[in-house]
């Protein structure tokens, strides 16, 4: 296992350091000169120029300029934006909202998800199992643009249950978001524990578990969702780190000042260093939650042996 | 992720029956009965309502694309008059006006053209590269393999708005249709991919492609005649699939500002357009999300009918 982990982390390292080079490129190669940008009316004199743009490495080539940053990166340091903030503290001050409004989504996903797929599973073919099997594909068919309008229309406008932008009113606030995002997961999570469910039922121990008289409830809750569970648990994991980088639209509609939002309205005004490290930090949630869950697979399931 | 991680995931992941259920090399293609694959899948498709529905709607929205005029009522989208700026729906213009007071109906009918297009031709280069580069990796294993993996892996960590927002923004592409349509693929070719090389990985050592090399049939006659053919079935219900969320993204993209511009009329824009005026004038929203909805809908329900058709283990 410790063999298996160590190799897992020696591969994440060519991702991390092809992502963020490929943002890197990018952003390097975004229009416009944000120096100049930044004096506004009042031009800056060629000196303030220059030393800004020495300051920021922006004579450098592409090359020259990346292993700077990734020198200063080491260290702990993810550089400053054009204004003289330190991204790591934009980044901190950002990452709390992202986290809640994951945190909220897949205990969304997680709940109502698993339940549906339970009451789906355990009747095949029944009316609710067709009703989560229709809900699901209409979940999904919608895009997450228009869920948000949806849900801010009616649950926000119309109803006023929800608060529809911002983050005043606490927990409260993440809730309406936090169900936009999750409804995908929530689908693909429900289908998941459905086929799961249905599967398993037809298995040996289940039928032993019945055939010594156990209540229907103890054979499915205590035998079947026990095992049903590990392929949702894996799927949940792993959404985390998609949750956690695919945000952009659900801050952005809501007016949630997270990490996504943050990196959306950096690459707008070409604060690179902003873009790199924001995106640089969501790719490594992704790649770390995949290796949690794939680390996880095998805990949960003793079948399994990496060595 | 070592093989063997990759064979448990997958197997059970088909256990599962979640996603295509077809990444095992349970067709068999030896016998017999050598179409019965599709023909089979064609008399469940035949008798899937979900299907049909589906296909109907595609359609409909293939026929808005091609001849827009059949659908908009006689109403020119680009005639406005600014008098009757975001009136409701009426009995004579069923979508209402929008706040420049074009014939809402007209607009996003037009519309359908732009989603369409961006969506088939985003889809036919994620075909392309991840056909080539699953192709490649599969065939070579070996240290080509391992590279083209990892590069797989770059992009798959990257989230697909975030990169097509950067590349769009960064302007490289260029701004336009086939740009964003690019843009869209350059992130999202990564699951093809997966899936090609995987079923590569599979048949590439069975007795059959050992045969045809025996009787001295090229690499490439091998890849393209013996090999490939099995990855058709599990490309093409990603594909369907891939249509309805590609043409999402392109809305999501023109939305936040780095998709397409005006003049060109398109769904994004509508929404953005719309957006401000949610109190007053919810139509201008509401219209184009629905038909939005309607469209990715109808490929995705597409895309559902042709897995269960194709998946074999359904059918025992």
């Amino acid at each position: 296992m410790g063999r298996y982990i160590a190799r897992r982390l020696l591969l994440t390292v060519p991702v991390l350091i092809g992502a963020s080079f490929l943002i890197f490129a990018l952003v390097y190669a975004l229009p416009g000169d944000p120096i100049r940008a930044l004096g506004g009316d009042r031009p800056l004199t060629p000196a303030v120029v220059a030393q800004l743009r020495d300051e920021f490495n922006l004579d450098d080539p592409l090359v020259v300029q990346y292993a700077k940053y990734v020198g200063d990166l080491l260290q702990g340091d993810l550089g400053t934006d054009f204004r003289g903030r330190a991204v790591s503290d934009t980044i901190l001050q950002r990452l709390p909202v992202t986290v809640r409004l994951t945190v909220v989504a897949i205990a969304i996903e997680t709940v109502i998800g698993i339940i549906a797929g339970v009451l789906a599973g355990v009747r095949r073919n029944g009316f609710l199992d067709n009703l989560v099997l229709v809900s699901s594909t209409l979940v999904v068919s919608v895009p997450i643009l228009v869920l948000a309008f949806i849900a801010q229309f009616v649950l926000g406008l119309q109803f006023g249950w929800f608060p529809i932008a911002g983050i005043n009113k606490g927990w409260y606030s993440y809730l309406l978001p936090g169900l936009v995002l999750a409804s995908g997961s929530l689908a693909y999570v429900a289908r998941l524990t459905r086929t799961s469910i249905a599967e398993n039922l037809r298995a040996d121990y289940v039928r032993t578990a019945r055939a010594k008289g156990l209540p229907n409830r103890t054979v499915i809750v205590r035998h079947t969702l026990r095992n049903s569970l590990i392929p949702v648990i894996t799927f949940i994991g792993a959404d985390i780190g998609t949750l956690m980088g695919g945000a952009i639209v659900t801050e952005t509609v809501f007016n949630l000042p997270g990490i996504g939002r943050a990196v959306f309205d950096s690459v707008q005004t070409q604060e690179g260093a902003v873009v790199v490290g924001i995106v640089t930090l969501m790719v490594f949630f992704f790649v770390f939650f995949n290796l949690v869950v794939d680390v996880l697979y095998a805990v949960l399931d003793p079948r399994i042996r990496y060595d | 992720m070592t093989e063997q991680q990759q064979a448990d995931l997958r197997h059970d992941v088909v256990e599962a029956g979640t996603t295509t259920g077809l990444a095992s090399p349970s067709v068999d293609v030896t016998s017999d009965r050598q179409n019965s694959l599709w023909s089979d899948a064609w008399g469940d498709l035949r008798r899937n309502p979900l299907f049909w529905i589906g296909a109907v709607f595609g359609l409909v929205f293939l026929l808005m694309a091609l001849v827009p005029q059949l659908f908009a009522r006689g109403a020119d989208p680009r005639a406005c008059d600014l008098s009757s700026s975001n009136q409701k729906p009426s009995a004579e213009h069923w979508f209402g006006f929008d706040q420049q007071g074009c014939d809402y109906l007209a607009n996003v009918v037009y519309g359908a053209r732009n989603s369409l297009i961006i969506g088939l031709l985003a889809v036919a280069v994620v075909l392309v590269l991840g056909v080539v580069v699953g192709a490649v990796a599969g065939f070579d294993g070996r240290w080509v393999d391992g590279l083209l993996s990892r590069v797989t892996d770059i992009f798959y960590a990257l989230p697909l708005i975030l990169g097509a927002l950067v590349v769009l923004r960064s302007g490289v592409l260029g701004r336009g249709v086939v740009a964003v349509a690019v843009a869209l693929a350059v992130f999202g070719w990564m699951t093809a991919m997966r899936l090609v090389r995987s079923q590569v990985i599979a048949v590439k050592s069975s007795d059959y492609v050992a045969a045809a090399r025996a009787m001295g049939a090229s690499n490439g006659r091998i890849l393209v005649r013996h090999i490939l053919p099995n990855a058709v079935a599990p490309v093409l219900v990603y594909t369907t699939i891939t249509i309805g969320v590609l043409i999402a993204a392109e809305a999501t993209l023109t939305f936040l500002g780095v998709g397409l511009q005006r003049p060109a009329i398109s769904w994004g824009l509508q929404i953005e357009a719309g957006q401000s005026l949610l109190r007053t004038a919810p139509h201008l929203v509401l219209f184009p999300s629905i038909v939005l909805t309607l469209t990715v809908m109808a490929f995705i329900m597409m895309g559902d009918a042709l897995r269960d058709a194709l998946d074999p283990r359904q059918r025992a």
